[in-house]
């Protein structure tokens, strides 16, 4: 499958280490969608209401604005509530999984996570973000 | 003979007034003038019809106080002589013309002339016997000489017989004064009952004048003739009898008790009366009816006294402390047995120790009950000590005593109790004892208390160091996976970038390579996420969500997942499910780890042969085991017990080969009992393994 050039779904990665924003930007690129990274919470949420992404990527431990408190804010904002946030944790504990999922993440997933696992995980919330009513939850 | 002696001899006669002189007189003037030698005057004595001597010459006194002739003996020759009034002669005895008999005078001839006899009188006054006198007829001087001593006898006794007859009325009527002074009747009866004598309460009772009314009258017929009645039936010759005797008062009709003491007496010679003296005891027989009725109220007070004493006997003895009764002067009176036991020898032998101690409680008994008498006051208590007389134990009493005292405010008795105070004391003595050890426990338990606070707030504070401990390794290890993760996500997904072309085609030898890093870094995540998993078993932070699961669908998921490890495989790989499987309540996620963990170890550790996956329904149990049989390497017996543990493979060498972490089975175990269930193993080295996994149908925490 293979999107459009003009109507590539743009995603936004925000992660604060480079390594980790490069790999997932890099692949997705490569994968035909269009992206755009943010290093920390702050920038995310400029980038998040500047270019309105598809999608966005969210790591949870972020300088200054958190991943979570990041989130928490874009879904209380009517301009970006509807963008679906898979959160990307390096934190395997439930209840790290579970306070993502309170404050608005549509999916979590944990690193390490290979790149084409991360990919499937965007088809699918790009999917049930087309069709609503359905579950969110992977 | 001249007229003057005789003169001399009648004015010596008439200057005598005694009989006894006179003849002394006559017999010395006899003696003097008329040839008398030896006299004896005997005289008729009519009181006891004999002839007595009145005086002798010549004769000794005993011979003249010794004559003593009966005048009844009326053919005595004296006797004889007396009556005939003519002087007699008597020769010896031998020439007695009746009879021989004896006098004073002896054995000799004698005249007896009658006294008085020339006057011609026929009273018999008495005889002069008379020796010395010549035969032939007696001299006239001597007949008047004795004359004259007859007349003078006669008179002295007629005159005699006046005074005594003066004297008789007086006595008569002095008696009669005393008789009639007698209140109770007396009454002279002669044999044929007719009343000779009565006085005035006699006569009261049985004479009636003419004056009397009727009834007096007839009362006076009855009680003669229940008098006369009375007198025939008991009158007895031998002497004085007793009887009662019921008559009527004549004057007031009413009945009258006597007492008859009869007496029978001569009234005259050959006639015998009877003097009966009535005693009134109406008032007697009151009194003595009266006397019977207080003695029978006496008898029954008396009972009732004894049956109080024997009910307050009954009462004392059912009391078991000791009681003891003294009266003032100290002496004991009563004591209840438990008393006696203390205060007396017991019967039997005797025990010197035992009496001692007896003696010893009488003496303190004694002094606390003189402090009573000594006081003013009506009780009295004390503590006494006293000593079991059979065991000398020393017995605590509580000495309690009351005087009685009479309504007249005598002090009649003393009314001692002894409480045994042993059981008390004992009790005190024990509850100082509990309270002691009450004390003692309670110091103890304050310094356990002190103690435990002190080890609770060790406690507190160390588990609150390791909560902090426990909190921090949590957070450690968190922050090692998450630390760890974060490279490998970058080693993986540079790997995987590089594997998929994503920087330009790879050559072959790169590939591989490329191929050995991804790998490696799988183990690592793979050992990295069972370390947190256990970790987190082990906190207890493993959360269990239990949903119902279908198994047979469970089992295609996990058939699936290992489906591209059995196509690298010869292996047959067989399944079977018992029909009827139920649903179970259990965690999906992790049944389906364990089993994929299973399945996984049998593929990995048959080199050659089959692995089969079995599921039965135990229903007696309500138990599902899903079983995987492997016909593999098998475990050795010595490491079948080790096996569940962490890092404990039976071959590393060969477990590293096939990128196992060492902690699969381990986390499997810890799995199986958080879902309530178990796992089983049975291997043998070379033959192959049978894991069973037992999980309940219904979890028990459901």
């Amino acid at each position: 499958m293979s999107p459009a050039e003009e109507a590539a779904p743009l995603v936004l990665v925000v992660d604060d280490v480079d390594h980790g924003r490069e790999i997932f930007a890099e692949y997705l690129e490569y994968r035909g969608f269009r992206v755009a990274t943010a290093a920390d919470g702050l920038e995310a949420l400029d980038k998040a209401f500047e270019l309105r992404p598809d999608i966005i990527l969210m790591d949870l431990s972020l300088p200054g604005i958190d991943g979570w408190e990041a989130t928490r804010r874009l879904k209380q904002d009517d301009r970006t509530r509807d963008i679906p946030i898979i959160a990307l944790t390096a934190h395997a504990l439930a209840s790290a999984h579970d306070k993502a999922r309170e404050v608005g993440c549509n999916a979590v997933v944990t690193k390490p996570c290979l790149p084409k696992d991360l990919e499937t995980e965007v088809r699918r919330q790009l999917e049930l973000k087309t069709t609503p009513g359905s579950d969110a939850h992977p | 003979m001249g007229s003057k002696a005789k003169l001399a001899l009648v004015d010596a006669l008439l200057a005598e007034q005694e009989a006894r002189p006179c003849a002394v007189l006559t017999l010395r003037w006899l003696e003097r003038h008329a040839g008398l030698e030896r006299g004896l005057c005997v005289v008729v004595d009519h009181e006891s019809g004999r002839l007595t001597g009145l005086s002798g010459l010549g004769v000794s006194p005993a011979g003249v106080d010794g004559f003593s002739l009966d005048l009844a003996d009326r053919a005595h020759p004296l006797v004889v002589a007396l009556s005939g009034g003519e002087p007699v002669a008597f020769h010896d005895s031998g020439q007695s013309l009746l009879r021989a008999f004896e006098t004073p005078l002896g054995n000799t001839s004698f005249h007896a002339i009658p006294l008085g006899s020339l006057g011609g009188r026929q009273e018999e006054i008495g005889l002069l016997l008379a020796t010395g006198l010549d035969d032939g007829p007696v001299s006239d001087d001597f007949l008047w000489a004795t004359e004259m001593l007859g007349v003078r006898l006669a008179a002295l006794w007629y005159r005699r017989i006046q005074v005594d007859e003066r004297r008789h009325k007086r006595e008569r009527s002095w008696l009669f004064s005393i008789v009639n002074a007698v209140t109770d009747p007396i009454l002279l009866t002669d044999a044929d009952g007719r009343i000779l004598v009565a006085n005035t309460g006699a006569e009261t009772l049985l004479t009636a004048g003419e004056d009397k009314r009727e009834g007096w009258r007839r009362a006076v017929a009855l009680n003669n003739m229940l008098f006369s009645a009375s007198l025939f039936t008991s009158t007895s010759e031998s002497g004085p009898t007793r009887r009662e005797l019921l008559l009527v008062d004549p004057s007031e009709g009413r009945d009258l008790l006597f007492e008859v003491l009869s007496a029978p007496v001569v009234i005259r010679a050959g006639e015998t009366g009877v003097v009966s003296v009535l005693r009134n005891v109406t008032d007697l027989r009151r009194a003595t009816e009266e006397i019977e009725e207080n003695y029978r109220k006496l008898r029954v007070a008396e009972a009732a006294t004894r049956a109080e004493r024997d009910r307050l006997d009954l009462i004392l003895n059912s009391v078991l402390d000791p009681i003891l009764v003294t009266d003032p002067a100290g002496n004991l009176m009563r004591m209840n047995p438990p008393a006696e036991r203390m205060f007396t020898f017991p019967a039997g032998k005797r025990d010197v120790e035992v009496e001692r101690r007896v003696r010893t409680n009488d003496a303190v008994f004694t002094s606390f009950v003189s402090n009573l008498y000594a006081g003013q006051s009506l009780h009295w208590r004390r503590k006494l000590s006293l000593l079991d007389p059979l065991t000398g134990a020393t017995v605590p009493f509580e000495a309690i005593s009351g005087k009685v005292v009479s309504k007249h405010g005598e002090e009649t008795a003393v009314v001692t109790i002894l409480h045994d105070l042993t059981e008390a004391e004992e009790k005190a003595r024990l509850y100082e004892q509990v309270t002691r050890h009450s004390e003692e426990l309670k110091e103890r338990v304050r310094e356990a208390t002190a103690e435990l606070a002190e080890q609770n707030e060790l406690l507190r504070r160390q588990a609150f160091q390791l909560e902090q401990a426990s909190a921090m390794k949590s957070q450690f290890l968190a922050n090692v996976s998450h630390e760890l993760r974060t490279p490998l996500n970058a080693i993986m997904g540079y790997t995987h970038l590089l594997l998929e072309g994503v920087s330009g085609q790879l050559t072959p030898p790169q590939n591989d390579k490329l191929t050995r890093i991804d790998a490696n870094a799988r183990h690592l995540l793979a050992v990295i996420n069972d370390l947190l998993d256990i970790t987190r078993i082990e906190s207890g932070k493993m959360p269990v969500q239990r949903e119902r699961v279908l198994l047979p669908e469970l089992i295609d998921e996990v058939m699936t997942e290992v489906e591209p490890v059995i196509a690298g495989t010869r292996l047959q790989v067989t399944r079977a499910l018992s029909p009827e499987l139920p649903e179970i309540e259990t965690d999906r996620q992790k049944v389906k780890q364990i089993v994929l963990n299973l399945l996984s170890n049998a593929l990995k550790f048959t080199p050659e042969g089959s692995v089969a996956i079995r599921l039965e329904h135990e229903r007696e149990a309500n138990e599902i085991s899903i079983i995987v049989t492997d016909t593999g390497i098998g475990i050795a017996e010595e490491n079948l017990k080790t096996i569940f543990e962490a890092f404990e493979q039976a071959n590393s060498s060969y477990v590293r080969r096939h990128g196992g972490t060492g902690l699969g089975l381990s986390i499997c175990r810890r799995l199986a009992h958080l879902l309530d269930g178990r796992i089983n193993l049975v291997s043998r080295l070379g033959e192959g393994s049978t894991f069973t996994l037992f999980l309940p149908c219904k979890s028990r925490t459901a």
